[in-house]
């Protein structure tokens, strides 16, 4: 069936059969394969994407539940001028090592710093712990985040 | 695994949802905020033909707090309930157990009729419904019902609801608020990760009488056995007591003897038979400070 959502700022119409994962329609049909699939039950976070507004997991999210709403990727948060605050930040704390966990660390972590730039250590990790990530042990993830509040916090809410 | 093949229909009315569940008896499944049904599709453990999505169905999303209770419309999320600033008095112990459900992402998306009608024996809001002695309304299409949560839960992701039925709310008796200060109240579970299912859980309160002791307790446990379940005999033993470390010590121990906990793959029967007592030492030692 044919479903029309926006996807990083454009209206996209795609066909798709219902059992399709907004998390497949996104890597398959509009081949933005930032979105990485790492269980693909709703347990490892790495599929996460903005809906509305809102962090939720793209793998427990149906492509035609997306209909009509505004879906944001990790390649939606980069932009034109290079890395952004909070890439910036992954990078400079060495918050990646493979990688793959990445994407859905940053929309988390960028959702979560939209809302509440004062967040602390502790609101960072709670929120956080949805998200898995099998290299950095999460220390320096935490770091990277705490250190890219400033740039959400100096612009409203916006990095 | 891949999601098997169904078909989809998202209805604009509960009428017509109610319409066609019942029109594919059994075969069909309500989807909410699919934060449940979508990992059971994915491991097969559900195989419906037939998805009715709820998301246009009006009216569902409403929080009502009144002197008649609180109110939570089937599509309200968790993160509805975690934003909603009414409900720490309103209902401070749906508020506290509500913090350890789940995790970020999926509290943005699952819901309180989706946890119900899911029913997961170790879930933090089938507790608090059964240890409140909420009622959960349901449209069928005989028409609408109650179901006291007392009678809706059967066993292990098993309920009362009928195939044709929808959740439309949860109605949680009013929490004192004139005395508030009688209303004793604690939450406690317990999973490795924050989020994660609980190993075990505890739900209780009671209110205070003139002569500060305990009436009206109410303790339940989640995540022993195959679904929710209040412990009344450990009840009994705390109304008209004073509640201090000593009862609460003796009530902890009986609360491990009464549970029938069972092994699985993330504690044994032991270990839960003595963190329930744990938990209920906590839960009542923060209920009483």
């Amino acid at each position: 069936m044919p479903i029309r959502f926006e996807v990083n700022g454009k209206q996209v119409t795609v066909e798709v059969e219902p059992r399709l994962t907004l998390a497949d329609c996104l890597r398959q049909q509009l081949r933005l394969t930032g979105t990485h699939i790492g269980c693909d039950h709703g347990v490892c976070g790495a599929c996460t994407v903005l809906v509305d507004g809102d962090a939720v997991r793209a793998c427990l999210m149906l492509a035609v539940q997306a209909e009509g709403s505004k879906v944001v990727t990790v390649e939606g948060l980069s932009n034109d001028d290079g890395l952004t605050p909070l890439q910036k930040s992954f990078r400079k704390h060495h918050a990646l090592q493979c990688g793959f966990c990445t994407p859905g660390f940053i929309t988390t972590a960028h959702a979560l710093l939209s809302e509440e730039p004062d967040c602390d250590a502790d609101r960072i990790r709670d929120v956080l712990s949805g998200n898995i990530c099998r290299c950095t042990g999460y220390i320096s993830i935490v770091e990277a985040v705490l250190d890219a509040r400033a740039a959400y916090k100096s612009n409203g809410g916006k990095p | 695994m891949k999601l098997p093949q169904f078909e989809y229909a998202c209805p604009t009315t509960l009428h017509d949802a109610v319409a066609l569940l019942a029109a594919r008896a059994g075969d069909a499944k309500a989807l909410a905020g699919g934060q449940s049904l979508m990992p059971m599709m994915a491991f097969r453990i559900a195989q419906p033909a037939l998805l009715v999505d709820l998301r246009k169905l009006p009216g569902l999303r409403e929080i009502k707090v009144s002197g008649d209770g609180v109110r939570l419309g089937a599509m309200v999320r968790w993160r509805d309930i975690e934003d909603d600033a009414r409900l720490a008095s309103a209902h401070p112990l749906l508020k506290a157990a509500i913090a350890h459900v789940a995790h970020y992402q999926i509290r943005n998306r699952g819901t309180v009729g989706g946890s119900l009608a899911h029913a997961d024996p170790a879930a933090e809001l089938p507790g608090i419904a059964l240890t409140c002695e909420a009622e959960i309304a349901v449209m069928g299409k005989g028409g609408a019902r109650t179901i006291k949560a007392t009678d809706f839960f059967l066993g292990a992701l098993t309920t009362a609801l009928e195939a044709d039925e929808i959740i439309t709310e949860l109605r949680l008796p009013p929490w004192p608020q004139e005395r508030a200060k009688s209303r004793r109240w604690g939450f406690q579970e317990f999973a490795r990760r924050r989020g994660d299912f609980a190993m075990a859980g505890v739900a209780a309160f009671y209110d205070l009488d003139n002569s500060n002791k305990a009436m009206n307790t109410h303790i339940g446990v989640i995540g022993i056995g195959d679904r929710p379940h209040r412990l009344p005999a450990v009840e009994a033993m705390l109304n008209g007591r004073a509640i201090d470390d000593a009862s609460i010590e003796r009530v902890a121990a009986a609360t491990s003897a009464a549970v029938e906990p069972q092994d699985d793959i993330h504690a044994s029967a032991a270990y839960r038979r003595a963190l329930v007592g744990t938990l209920v030492e906590r839960a009542l030692t923060s209920a009483a400070a």
